[in-house]
């Protein structure tokens, strides 16, 4: 089994995000960058599948500038078994769509039976890159995976649907899965996965120049949409002012 | 035609951000003088062919194929491609749902044209586009352009436009034909399942109060359920308060629970993550009440209280119960 886990490197929660001055993205070098959290979640599950079949391969892949070769060291350290990195020119596109190309041009050749992504970026968002890029492949496609299981060189995925349903999907390889966080339990790099992902390969390749489809015109903080009226006091008084809101203002009878 | 929607089954009904999407559809339209469309398709083509010609279309398109009947990626990829090379729409317009997420980024692909998925506005006029999609965990919001030729595929948030919106009007009907075989379906689903048993339908509720994290352990619920006794109202969460088993799946609010628009949402403890104001920021009135001033929720709170949960509720179940 041949599997590819993209992973991409992504603001931390408690990042500052400044802008540039021209409002168009981040200014980049006020920024603490960490794995994006379902990556985690799509590695694991690809260290899992080749413990339980005892062979096989998983290759990390990462498109950036050169910072991302840290997330991609961090997955070796956890296992992965070599990287590739996706040089993207001056900065990372925001066009899923030329994402998704890129992707599908450095790894034709590799023939994954496996590609696992995590559900979205927790910086862009659009949730589409693994999914593009297995439609450019030929491969199936699933989303929102809950849990994977290897039955006779097709893999059964369990969906997770809207308003709280399931739902289990088979299909054949290769294919392209994006998994939901929560779906498994990563794991930590130990010392000696720490010390020995300094020796494993990071392929860099440089791509060839291509237009975005979509393009960040300005980037600003949201304006709260409402007023909020706040209500304050000691705890009696905001319990009554609560009470008087209800009747009067929202009318509950 | 300009303006396809393409609408979803959501058991012989279309599904609810289908109709946002007519929504959407209808102001692109009026503002530009675009003609519109919709398309349905699936085992339920007939009663949402009939539901969707009820509204101010031009027409409706839909699309019988035994392949469609169940939903797949694969088929479902395929035969939207096909329909937008036969009718050749400008915007292609569907409600950001979780099927939509599912597939719709491969019809991105094999059209190689872009798809602005989750916008949750549109700018528009006749030299440019725009749209608004919430980034960084809503830190931030972004206006994208679209660049090069048409199509374009637009996803919106839920409740980015509102349903009762839409304009009603009587549409015509055209068949689409398209051309699939089983060869193309690489992928069985099984029935869809809930894993608890015992479902509480909160779509329908007039009050809700709904708890989050910031309530602190499982022993505090029945505290909250008290206070939603006194109200007459629905007890819903978020989805870390079901993750941690404090109440079942079904009472879930949010992009993997359940859509409401209650006349007041009460939350309690809730951050406001995004996964959870898109499935209750359509309420009439929202009341918070969060003992961090940063957090989220306020941004879209009606009424506010920055204090502490369990300070504040036994009192206020008090003071209700008294009335």
């Amino acid at each position: 089994m041949k599997i590819a886990v993209l992973v991409k490197q992504v603001p931390g929660p408690e990042s500052p995000l400044p802008l540039v001055s021209n409002e168009d993205w981040l200014d980049e070098s006020q920024v603490a960058y960490i794995m994006n959290e379902s990556d985690n979640y799509a590695l694991e599950e690809a260290l899992q599948i080749r413990e339980k079949n005892n062979d096989g391969e998983v290759v990390v892949v990462s498109l950036g500038p050169d910072r991302t070769q840290k997330v991609i060291r961090e997955a070796l350290s956890k296992g992965a078994d070599r990287g590739i990195h996706i040089q993207s020119q001056d900065k990372y596109p925001t066009d899923p769509l030329l994402a998704g190309s890129l992707f599908a041009e450095t790894l034709k050749e590799e023939n994954f039976d496996i590609i696992f992504s995590g559900l979205q970026s927790d910086d862009l968002g659009y949730g589409q890159t693994g999914i593009i890029l297995g439609e450019l492949l030929g491969m199936s496609t699933a989303t929102l995976a809950m849990s994977t299981e290897i039955i006779n060189n097709k893999i059964k995925v369990k969906r997770e649907l809207e308003a709280g349903y399931f739902q289990w999907v088979t299909m054949s390889l290769p294919a392209s899965i994006s998994v939901q966080s929560g779906c498994n339990t990563p794991r930590y790099p130990s010392l000696k996965g720490i010390m020995g992902a300094k020796k494993k390969e990071i392929h860099v390749v440089t791509p060839s120049v291509k237009d975005q489809n979509q393009s960040i015109k300005k980037i600003y903080a949201p304006s709260s949409a409402k007023e909020t009226v706040m209500i304050e006091g000691s705890v009696d008084q905001v319990v009554e002012k609560l009470v008087t809101v209800f009747r009067n203002e929202i009318k509950i009878a | 035609m300009d303006i396809l929607v393409v609408l979803e089954d959501n058991n012989g009904t279309i599904h609810r951000m289908g109709i946002e999407s007519i929504t959407a559809a209808q102001h692109i339209s009026n503002t530009l003088g675009l003609s519109t469309g919709a398309l349905v398709m699936g085992k339920n083509t007939n009663s949402l062919l009939s539901e969707a010609s009820e509204y101010d279309l031009d027409e409706v398109l839909f699309v019988n194929h035994e392949l469609l009947n169940e939903y797949s990626s694969d088929g479902y990829a395929e035969a939207v491609k096909q329909v937008i090379d036969q009718e050749n729409p400008t915007y292609v317009l569907f409600g950001h749902s979780y099927q939509v997420r599912d597939y719709v980024p491969r019809v991105s692909a094999k059209l190689m044209r872009p798809f602005l998925a989750d916008s949750i506005s549109i700018h528009i006029d006749e030299k440019e586009v725009s749209l608004t999609k919430q980034m960084f965990n809503a830190k931030l919001f972004t206006d994208i352009s679209p660049h090069g030729d048409t199509p374009f595929l637009i996803s919106f948030q839920s409740a980015s436009f509102l349903s009762d919106d839409a304009v009603k009007g009587n549409a015509k009907t055209r068949e689409v034909s398209i051309s699939l075989d089983s060869s193309m379906i690489k992928s069985e689903s099984e029935e869809p399942f809930k894993e608890s048993s015992g479902g509480v339908d909160l779509s329908a509720a007039e009050l809700i109060v709904s708890v989050g994290r910031g309530i602190g352990k499982e022993e505090n619920i029945p505290m909250v359920q008290d206070l939603a006794e006194a109200l007459g109202a629905e007890i819903s969460s978020s989805r870390p308060v079901v993750d941690s088993g404090w109440l079942p799946p079904s009472h879930q609010v949010g992009s993997s629970g359940q859509a409401v628009s209650p006349k007041m949402y009460l939350a309690l403890g809730i951050s406001g993550a995004i996964q959870h104001v898109v499935g209750m920021k359509a309420s009439k009135n929202i009341v918070v009440i969060n003992k961090d001033p940063e957090a989220p929720i306020f941004e879209i709170a009606d009424y506010g209280v920055v204090g502490d949960l369990l300070e504040i509720i036994p009192k206020l179940t008090e003071a209700i119960q008294s009335k």
